[in-house]
């Protein structure tokens, strides 16, 4: 097609430009904030946004690596970042992985088998999805208070509670897996079932092998999902050193004791990785999902 | 080769013995301490589990089983749970269950008649003795031997202490840490009496304070006084009427529904919140909506350089999780020390009280939301004006018609539609936004005079939560009831969701 370009098309462009730079500034701008904010020295400094003198006393901090004091003292640092990202990423793989168990099983059931119920069961599963958990923590709260009476593991303030908390919410993975048996032809079980394999074999041996794509996808769903998670984890974990960094971070900027160079460093230490994992997931996800499709 | 066939026809009845033998085993341990209703949940659970798992009919159950299990164990019942701690008065004052209240009554210990003994703990041969001394009578006393333990409750013989003194006495600093165990010690006297631990280094004669009588009262001791059990209020309470400590939960019907909307102190604020909320919401939709169209009418302009990007550039916020972008803006934003009010300064010579100024804590809320949501609209809107054929555009262009008239009569019309589910989904997502608010502002600044501390940025969602847990009386009864009247308000919200995108019909296809 023909368009002729004309000034006002040109002012056009460059407006649009303009508008463009401006928000990309509006967004990079707390990013920006946050680096410069982490090499500052002190925890109350303000005057320059660029630092004048660059310290490292806020990433030795979120290292947890000891300081000295003001009295020459090695002073070990009190919030433990680096033991709160690993619980995160212990609490989220475990969690995932019960995600992806859970999931992938009911999924199959639903994609290739008849049983009564199974309509109202996957409306039923919709449904669940739009009242979230946030509205029943006290009933978590209460119950695993309960459950710790008797099995102290899986009680308050362990990470095992979590882990069960969240194998629950796996609605909208079984609808997405669901879809995706279903792009894959019946014909190729069909097929290894008249072989003499049980469903149970056609499941494991054959269907999954090739759902391998969307099994990624769904862990990393997951896996994000349990990192990022804030509501349950907040009430379900006390102690300092159970905390998963969702729970743990606003620790960093309470009014009495406000630690913002430190918690910049934190932020941008334990932020980096997952945000790195989710922009990869993001791209691999949709290369991932319409791979898959393309095999059925 | 029979061998392994036999196994394996004998393996699965065998496996499912075993495991519903060890499965009731543990649930009668369960009931065995008291909770009741965990015990009966897994006893429903594991009938549920033997009977899917050895009936052939069942056989697509058995792949279900796992997950669906899961979701009505975690996910229903906890909100049915809700909906039931509603109408209790479950609370800090009345936080435990008659069981354990009446349990707690009944370890309870009075100073009884007798001489006090000053106590110490001396080693024996890697055991322990506890020499009991009356100063008063000059009398004293040693116990048998023992090992420190965590806890338990042990009863130990005493016997006068001969003329061989005891020595490797246990350090102040170590006893204390030694206490709880020490507490649950009972020393049995010579002369029939008995002594407990009543302070650090002192034990006296203590009887328990009440026994159960059989119509369910207990007998105070001290004063041969009655408690009995109120029903109506979840306390013992003496014949004057006297509420004793601890309470436990009972069942106190639509109390706590007929609070919420005719006792004016709790309306109010409620009535309040839910505003904010709505408005929260629908303007939260609309900023995102409007400013992620916009990008995404522009992203999809094919005269445009350096438009990827752009796109990644601006699909950013999206992807730093939440907790930690949303603490950022609590940091940047604040009112003294935060660097917008720096920048605000410098170019305005204005500094917002961001954090104590309601009005301006909502627009910042706004502000924050926008930033955070706006990455979501725009993909959704790109991947909606894709699909939308060119030759439209070619034939306005024809027409002569500028970028305003084709995004009004071209693409809106053709994407608002499919976006109508979305746009619910995001509304009721942000009605219950959680996150944002309870990291921002925690629901502050409060609306004064109020009974229960309530927020002017609060979402009812974060005033539960503030009801049940930051409160300093814990009012998980009252703060159930409100979930249970949000439950219900979403429920409205996702039948016009349901409605909107006739989830049914889509499943027929």
């Amino acid at each position: 097609m023909a368009i002729v370009i004309d000034k006002s098309q040109r002012w056009r462009v460059l407006a649009a430009h303009a508008f463009l730079v401006f928000l990309c500034v509006l967004v990079i701008f707390p990013l920006l904030m946050v680096i410069s904010i982490s090499l500052r020295p002190g925890n109350f400094a303000t005057g320059t946004l660029i630092p004048e003198t660059i310290s490292l006393e806020h990433w030795r901090f979120a290292l947890g690596i000891p300081s000295a004091g003001p009295d020459g003292q090695m002073i070990k640092p009190d919030l433990p970042v680096l033991l709160w990202l690993w619980n995160s990423v212990k609490v989220a793989t475990l969690s995932a992985t019960v995600a992806l168990f859970l999931s992938t099983t009911a999924a199959y059931a639903f994609a290739r088998m008849k049983f009564a119920g199974k309509k109202a069961a996957l409306l039923g599963l919709m449904l669940m999805q739009m009242f979230p958990t946030v509205l029943a923590l006290i009933a978590i709260h209460a119950i695993f208070s309960r459950i710790g009476h008797v099995f102290p593991l899986f009680g308050v303030d362990s990470h095992w509670a979590l882990v069960l908390a969240y194998s629950g919410g796996i609605a909208l993975h079984i609808w997405t897996i669901k879809g995706f048996y279903e792009t894959i032809p019946i014909e190729i079980e069909e097929a290894a079932t008249v072989d003499g394999a049980t469903p149970w074999q056609a499941f494991w041996r054959v269907l999954l092998p090739m759902s391998l794509p969307i099994l990624m996808v769904i862990f990393l769903l997951a896996f994000i999902g349990a990192i990022i998670e804030y509501p349950q984890a907040s009430i379900l974990l006390r102690s300092q050193d159970k905390l998963t960094l969702a729970a743990g971070m606003k620790q960093f900027l309470y009014a009495q004791k406000y630690l913002w160079g430190d918690f910049a460093a934190a932020a941008i230490l334990s932020g980096l990785p997952i945000s790195i994992v989710f922009i990869l997931a993001q791209r691999w996800m949709i290369s991932g999902l319409t791979s898959g499709a393309n095999k059925g | 080769m029979s061998m392994p066939q036999a196994l394996k026809r004998f393996l699965h009845p065998v496996l499912m013995i075993l495991l519903g033998g060890v499965g009731l085993y543990i649930v009668t341990l369960v009931y065995a301490t008291g909770e009741s209703l965990l015990a009966g949940v897994m006893l429903v659970t594991l009938a549920c589990f033997l009977w899917i798992y050895t009936s052939p009919k069942t056989y697509a159950y058995r792949y279900l089983f796992p997950g669906i299990g899961a979701a009505l164990v975690f996910v229903i019942f906890p909100m049915l749970y809700t909906v039931r701690i509603g109408f209790t008065n479950y609370s800090s004052k009345n936080l435990l269950t008659f069981n354990r209240a009446t349990q707690y009554l009944l370890e309870e210990t009075y100073r009884a008649e007798g001489p006090t003994y000053t106590s110490t703990l001396h080693a024996e041969g890697g055991r322990w003795r506890l020499r009991l001394e009356d100063e008063e009578h000059g009398t004293a006393f040693h116990t048998e031997p023992f090992a420190l333990g965590k806890d338990g409750h042990l009863a130990l013989k005493a016997e006068p202490a001969g003329t061989s003194p005891l020595d490797g006495e246990m350090p102040m600093k170590d006893l204390i840490g030694h206490q709880t165990f020490l507490k649950g010690l009972t020393v049995l006297m010579p002369d029939g009496g008995q002594v407990r631990m009543t302070g650090l280094r002192e034990f006296a004669p203590s009887r328990l304070q009440y026994t159960r009588n059989q119509d369910g009262s207990l007998t105070n001791h001290q004063d041969q006084s009655l408690l009995r059990p109120n029903p109506k209020t979840g306390f013992y309470e003496t014949p004057s009427g006297e509420a004793v400590d601890p309470g436990f939960q009972v069942d106190i019907g639509w109390q706590h529904y007929v609070e919420i909307f005719t006792d004016a102190s709790i309306r109010e604020p409620f009535v309040r919140i839910f505003a904010w909320t709505v408005s929260f919401a629908a303007l939260s939709v609309l900023f995102t909506l409007s400013l992620g169209m916009v990008l995404a009418v522009l992203l999809s302009w094919e005269n445009l350089r350096f438009r990827s990007v752009y796109r990644l550039l601006l699909f950013l916020p999206y992807a730093i999780p939440g907790f930690i972008s949303i603490l950022v803006f609590k940091g940047l934003f604040n009112n003294n020390l935060g660097e917008i009010n720096i920048v605000l300064g410098a170019l305005f010579g204005i500094k917002p009280a961001w954090f104590s100024d309601p009005f301006l804590a909502r627009t910042m809320i706004l502000i924050v939301n926008t930033w955070l949501g706006f990455p979501y609209m725009m993909v959704i809107c790109m991947g909606l004006i894709k699909a939308i054929p060119l030759d439209l555009y070619e034939a306005s262009a024809v027409a002569g018609a500028g970028p305003i008239t084709n995004f009004f009569k071209i693409t809106l019309p053709l994407i608002i539609k499919p976006l109508t589910p979305l746009l619910i989904s995001s509304f009721a997502f942000n009605f219950n936004n959680f996150v944002l608010i309870s990291l921002l502002t925690g629901g502050r600044p409060d609306i004064l005079n109020t009974s229960i501390p309530a927020g002017t940025t609060d979402l009812l969602a974060t005033y539960t939560y503030r009801i049940a847990f930051e409160d300093s009386g814990q009012q998980f009864g009252l703060a159930a009831a409100i979930s249970t009247v949000i439950f219900l308000m979403v429920a409205v919200i996702t039948i016009v969701q349901i409605r909107a995108t006739k989830i049914t019909q889509d499943d027929k296809r």
